[in-house]
């Protein structure tokens, strides 16, 4: 037996059947099965939460690019070089002492690809979906998160071809640090609202 | 044309709890990234648009059995299928039986980062003032709809208050029933928790929507 073999005789039957219709797609002449693997690299390593982390630390350190998310986000976030699919019409929400944001799509998956990449598999479950416009403090339970009671919770449900990035607080403790330094304590649940930024690392003893 | 949608979940009871993952873990099987790949591909051959896919999606009788990315690969074959574009004898083959369709484009390799940088906006240029203004009352509809909308069922007949303005965006109700564009103004309508859930002490909440013109009376 080849390894040839022995590799197909391991796939699951969902893997056998992309396996045939990509075949067809391919022989059809209606994919170039070059660009699949590219579309795929580029959510794996060059489109991804780290593009959002860049985005909120720049809005924590500059008032002006903050003031221009304010106005317009999908212009002030492609001066940082991120735009396009499902993220066309983006809208920057801030979190304060008074109002914590959370965004989910209740009706699919919208989410903001440019700045976050591929929603993660709990983004699209029926749980977050179903709970987050009801339950959001008991979703923010699931995730380890408590807020006062004093915090408003004001969720957006992306219903539309609007994407919604949250910028969260930023923590405190972190005036000394540059921008990149910021970028690695934001989060992807942090920008959804599921989470909040991590805290700066504690200063190694002399 | 009746249409039922078993992906409008907001406020359901019953889906226990979230289970939180590592900011790594896109894909559980080698398969998922394949379908994802595919579907993004086929979707920018102009055989159809983002909302009848959405619409052939949320449809699929058994969408509440399915893992997202199976959803993702049952609404493709059907797509493909009614379309002729792959057969049904195909794709359970994995080799071409039937001549191939014209298409009006085809996604090369190469335009891949530019593809994905350019998006597809769906703001129009409006060709009515807004109807309605931020800081105003708006009931949400609540009579039946039989075709695909955005319009989730926890918000119809609920009052809420225009936020925002994001212009003219083309309709999604419209466009994923082959009726063309039909841009309509675009709301963000915010709801009191009380409003949404007034069997729960919902204090210190309030949910938006972002939602067409048509979907709205005024309060």
């Amino acid at each position: 037996m080849t390894a040839h073999d022995h590799e197909h005789s391991d796939l699951s039957p969902m893997e056998l059947r992309v396996r045939a219709l990509e075949t067809v797609l391919g022989q059809k002449g209606y994919i170039d099965p070059a660009a699949l693997d590219v579309l795929i690299d580029s959510y794996q390593t060059r489109i991804g939460p780290r593009n959002g982390a860049r985005v909120v630390a720049r809005a924590w350190v500059d008032a002006e690019f903050r003031e221009g998310l304010r106005r317009d986000a999908s212009a002030a976030i492609a001066t940082l070089g991120y735009s396009g699919r499902q993220g066309e019409h983006m809208v920057a929400v801030e979190n304060t002492p008074e109002r914590h944001n959370m965004v989910v799509c209740t009706l699919c998956s919208c989410y903001p690809w440019p700045v976050l990449g591929l929603p993660p598999t709990w983004y699209k479950s029926a749980p977050y979906r179903s709970r987050a416009v009801r339950d959001p403090r008991g979703v923010l339970r699931d995730f380890g998160v408590t807020l006062p009671e004093s915090t408003d919770i004001r969720v957006w449900d992306s219903t539309a071809e609007v994407r919604y990035l949250v910028i969260p607080m930023r923590p405190p403790g972190t005036e000394g640090l540059g921008e990149e330094a910021l970028a690695a304590l934001v989060t992807r649940d942090s920008m959804i609202g599921t989470g909040l930024p991590l805290s700066p690392p504690a200063k190694a003893c002399r | 044309m009746s249409h039922t949608t078993h992906a409008d979940l907001g406020g359901q009871p019953g889906h226990g709890r979230v289970l939180p993952e590592a900011e790594g873990e896109l894909f559980h099987a080698a398969w998922e990234p394949r379908v994802l790949a595919l579907t993004l591909a086929m979707g920018t051959t102009g055989a159809w648009n983002i909302d009848i896919s959405r619409s052939a999606r949320e449809t699929l009788a058994n969408y509440r059995d399915l893992s997202y990315y199976e959803v993702w690969f049952t609404a493709l074959r059907k797509l493909l299928a009614e379309r002729h574009l792959v057969a049904p004898d195909e794709a359970d083959a994995g080799r071409a039986l039937h001549p191939r369709r014209p298409l009006a484009r085809k996604l090369m390799a190469a335009d891949v980062p530019a593809a994905l940088a350019a998006g597809s906006p769906t703001a129009r240029p409006a060709t009515t003032p807004a109807r309605y203004a931020v800081g105003q009352a708006v009931r949400m509809y609540a009579g039946p709809v039989p075709h695909h909308t955005r319009l989730p069922a926890y918000v119809r007949g609920k009052c809420g208050v225009v936020e925002r303005l994001h212009g003219a965006h083309v309709f999604a109700d419209a466009h994923a029933s082959g009726r063309g564009e039909q841009p309509q103004w675009l709301y963000t309508v915010a709801f009191d928790g009380a409003e949404l859930w007034p069997d729960q002490k919902a204090r210190g909440l309030t949910v938006s929507v972002d939602a067409w013109e048509p979907y709205m009376v005024a309060a």
